[in-house]
């Protein structure tokens, strides 16, 4: 296995965990799934709510990958992108840190709409964000991997990848989200709700700055 | 900010029952005659404690003239809501309104109920500058912060523009602005509620300010001119979707009372008199169809009295109004307590079919006529007023004082404060509790009670009760 492939099976590990990781918080909306189950008194409602859940937070993670596919098809810069990419997100991490507010808008959505609410939560918290270098890692080993080819089938390749990235995430996060929903909903019972949930805006911010910082570190060792 | 959610915050109705019994009673004082600052009072309500049944620790305010009537927590189990996104606050700081005037201040509770002292205090200038609203009433936290319902609108007394709702921030407590963005046609309010994930508010009508502040008005009230129609609202959206009108003889329409489970799309609400036959009422609301409807599902009849017995105020009728002023649903949804302030009467429905309420239970103390002494021989002035209930269901506690106009005209001979309890019945059936009597300070009259880790007309949730 090439070092540019080897690379890439640890940044697909990267996107499944962080999906994963973005599935178990409650922050993300697997209560929700729990409640609408509830309200309904049927498990197909607790399924009913995970898929707008996951659409929100897909649309949340393309709105912020597919502007940067369009751009890294610039190769000569994509150095500089990927600097840049890391530096946007250990800035977000650091706000975070700095205003833990929650931007009141977020309590204006309706419970009926979870594909919004799950898009303006991910987009709020940065989830996207958390992918960003991620993804631009991949999209840089596979330009290692097949050289430089024709812009245009870079734009294909790039746009193929962003799509892939966040429907594995998504993925990911629907069967941790929706496994949690479901054990809750059905074992668990709701006081596990209050349990279960650990206060991570401290560890999501911290997690934003760790991503960046190594993107960046490997973007400049690279770089040398 | 806390790394895991209050342990007082429950995700449902039955897991607030089940957490433990609560240690203190906090109930607000009020100086009826303004000569004195008014105070919050920390009441020890642990069986077997020294001091059971006694003031343990006051707050008093620095200011005289406030009139205190209800209050509320920064935060609640309404935190837990996943859209809410703020679960890592603490339930600690109680938001005291002063209903005359208009000054709100917020009590902290921590490190013990013991040493609850002043945190903050917003000066009536800021609330009318930022809302346009004046004398704030009731307070719940919700999805966007902070709300408080306000009885008067602005200008001097009250009455320039209908009052409505305003918000505050749950943690700086910063007068944020008015909640309604279309208000329809509400020009009245008193008291609110919700419920959160089915995304719709409920607010009753009193009065405008000149109508109750110096007394009830007799001739407005037999002209029917008190608030008669419920308003319902899309939380979200802030906008009045519906307004049902009880009929103008219904007059004063008071505690919204929704069930707690989310599950259940129905509530209550108290009407004070009937201006036709001096009855009291409870009607149920409910929402099918898209659509919110109201019937009334239970009266209570006046009590004929001779003059002597009688107010001034009430000589020419020649009976007592039972005067419905509080209501309290327990956190099962089961029963529905009913304070008939004057008659001296406290009731208990079972409202299990919540548009077939049924009598439970009741015990009298005091009354405009009645006047019946606690069981523990102590007299017992005024009659049982607000209410609230412990989250287990076991224990009702109450207050005897309405509103300081209010109760020099229905009970001129004076009414000193008291604190009663009543415990229920495991299948319903009320009886006071022979050592559970608060004496107030001289001169002072308590109103709301709230309890330790919240109550039955505090927390709202956003799950259903189901076993597991």
């Amino acid at each position: 296995m090439s070092d540019a492939s080897a690379t890439a099976v640890w940044l697909w590990l990267a996107i499944i965990a962080s999906g994963l990781y973005h599935g178990i918080n409650p922050g993300m909306g697997w209560p929700l799934a729990v409640s609408a189950g509830l309200m309904e008194k049927s498990p197909r409602a607790l399924a009913g709510a995970l898929l707008p859940l996951s659409a929100g937070h897909l649309l949340a993670m393309l709105i912020i990958l597919l502007p940067f596919a369009l751009l890294i098809t610039l190769v000569e810069w994509q150095r500089q992108l990927q600097a840049a990419a890391a530096i946007i997100v250990i800035g977000f991490g650091v706000m975070r840190l700095v205003n833990r507010r929650h931007p009141r808008a977020l309590a204006r959505i309706p419970p009926t709409k979870l594909t919004l609410w799950s898009f303006a939560v991910a987009i709020a918290h940065g989830a996207g964000l958390m992918l960003l270098p991620i993804y631009l890692g991949l999209c840089a080993a596979g330009a290692a991997e097949t050289g430089h080819e024709a812009a245009a089938r870079v734009i294909h390749q790039n746009l193929a990848m962003a799509l892939l990235v966040a429907l594995a995430h998504t993925a990911a996060m629907l069967a941790a989200g929706g496994s949690v929903a479901w054990l809750v909903y059905r074992y668990l019972g709701v006081r596990y709700v209050a349990r279960s949930w650990f206060n991570l805006e401290t560890v999501w911010a911290i997690s934003l700055v760790l991503v960046g910082a190594v993107a960046l570190t490997v973007t400049m060792v690279q770089w040398q | 900010m806390t790394m895991r959610p209050d342990s007082t915050f429950y995700a449902s109705p039955r897991l607030a029952m089940e957490a433990p019994a609560e240690n203190f009673a906090y109930t607000l004082l009020l100086s009826p005659d303004f000569s004195k600052p008014d105070a919050l009072a920390v009441i020890d309500v642990k069986p077997g404690s020294k001091t059971y049944s006694q003031i343990v620790h006051t707050v008093t305010m620095p200011n005289k003239g406030d009139e205190f009537h209800h209050f509320g927590w920064n935060a609640c189990s309404s935190a837990l809501s996943p859209l809410a996104g703020h679960a890592f606050i603490e339930r600690r700081f109680l938001v005291i309104p002063g209903i005359r005037s208009s000054r709100i201040y917020v009590v902290d509770t921590k490190p013990s109920p013991l040493e609850a002292k002043i945190h903050k205090i917003i000066e009536p200038e800021e609330v009318f500058k930022k809302t346009g609203y004046s004398r704030p009433h009731t307070i719940h936290c919700g999805p966007e912060g902070i709300y408080v319902s306000t009885l008067g609108g602005g200008g001097k007394d009250g009455t320039q523009g209908p009052p409505g709702v305003f918000i505050m921030d749950c943690e700086t407590f910063d007068v944020l602005g008015r909640w309604e963005i279309d208000r329809g046609p509400q020009t009245l309010h008193y008291d609110f509620w919700w419920n959160l994930p089915r995304d719709y508010m409920v607010t009753s009508e009193w009065a405008l300010p000149p109508q109750f502040e110096n007394g009830i008005v007799a001739e407005d009230l037999l002209a029917n001119k008190y608030g008669h129609r419920l308003h319902f609202w899309d939380l979200r959206a802030r906008r009045n979707v519906q307004t049902i009108d009880l009929g103008a003889n219904h007059q004063m329409a008071l505690e919204v009372r929704p069930a707690h489970d989310p599950v259940r799309e129905y509530g209550f609400v108290g009407v004070v008199v009937d201006t036709t036959n001096l009855e009291a009422s409870i009607w149920t609301w409910w929402r099918e169809g898209g659509k919110f409807h109201a019937e009334k599902t239970a009266t209570i009849p006046p009590e004929p009295a001779p003059k002597e017995k009688l107010p001034p105020l009430l000589q020419g009728f020649g009976a007592v109004p039972p005067l419905v002023t509080d209501i309290d649903l327990s956190m099962d949804d089961r029963f529905l307590y009913v304070s008939c302030w004057g008659t001296g009467e406290m009731r208990q429905y079972d409202v299990r079919d919540p548009r077939k309420p049924k009598l439970a239970g009741s015990v009298h103390i005091g009354g405009i006529a009645r006047r019946t002494p606690h069981p523990n021989g102590k007299p017992y002035a005024g009659g049982p007023q607000m209410v609230e209930i412990s989250r287990d269901g076991k224990r009702v506690y109450w207050t005897n004082s309405l509103y300081s106009t209010w109760d020099d005209q229905f009970y001129p001979d004076g009414m000193p404060g008291a604190e009663v309890m009543a415990k229920v019945g495991s299948d319903g059936g009320l009886e006071l509790a022979g050592d559970y009597f608060v004496s107030f300070p001289d001169g002072y009259r308590p109103h709301q009670i709230r309890l330790e880790g919240g109550d039955c007309s505090t927390d709202s949730f956003c799950y259903p009760s189901v076993w597991n």
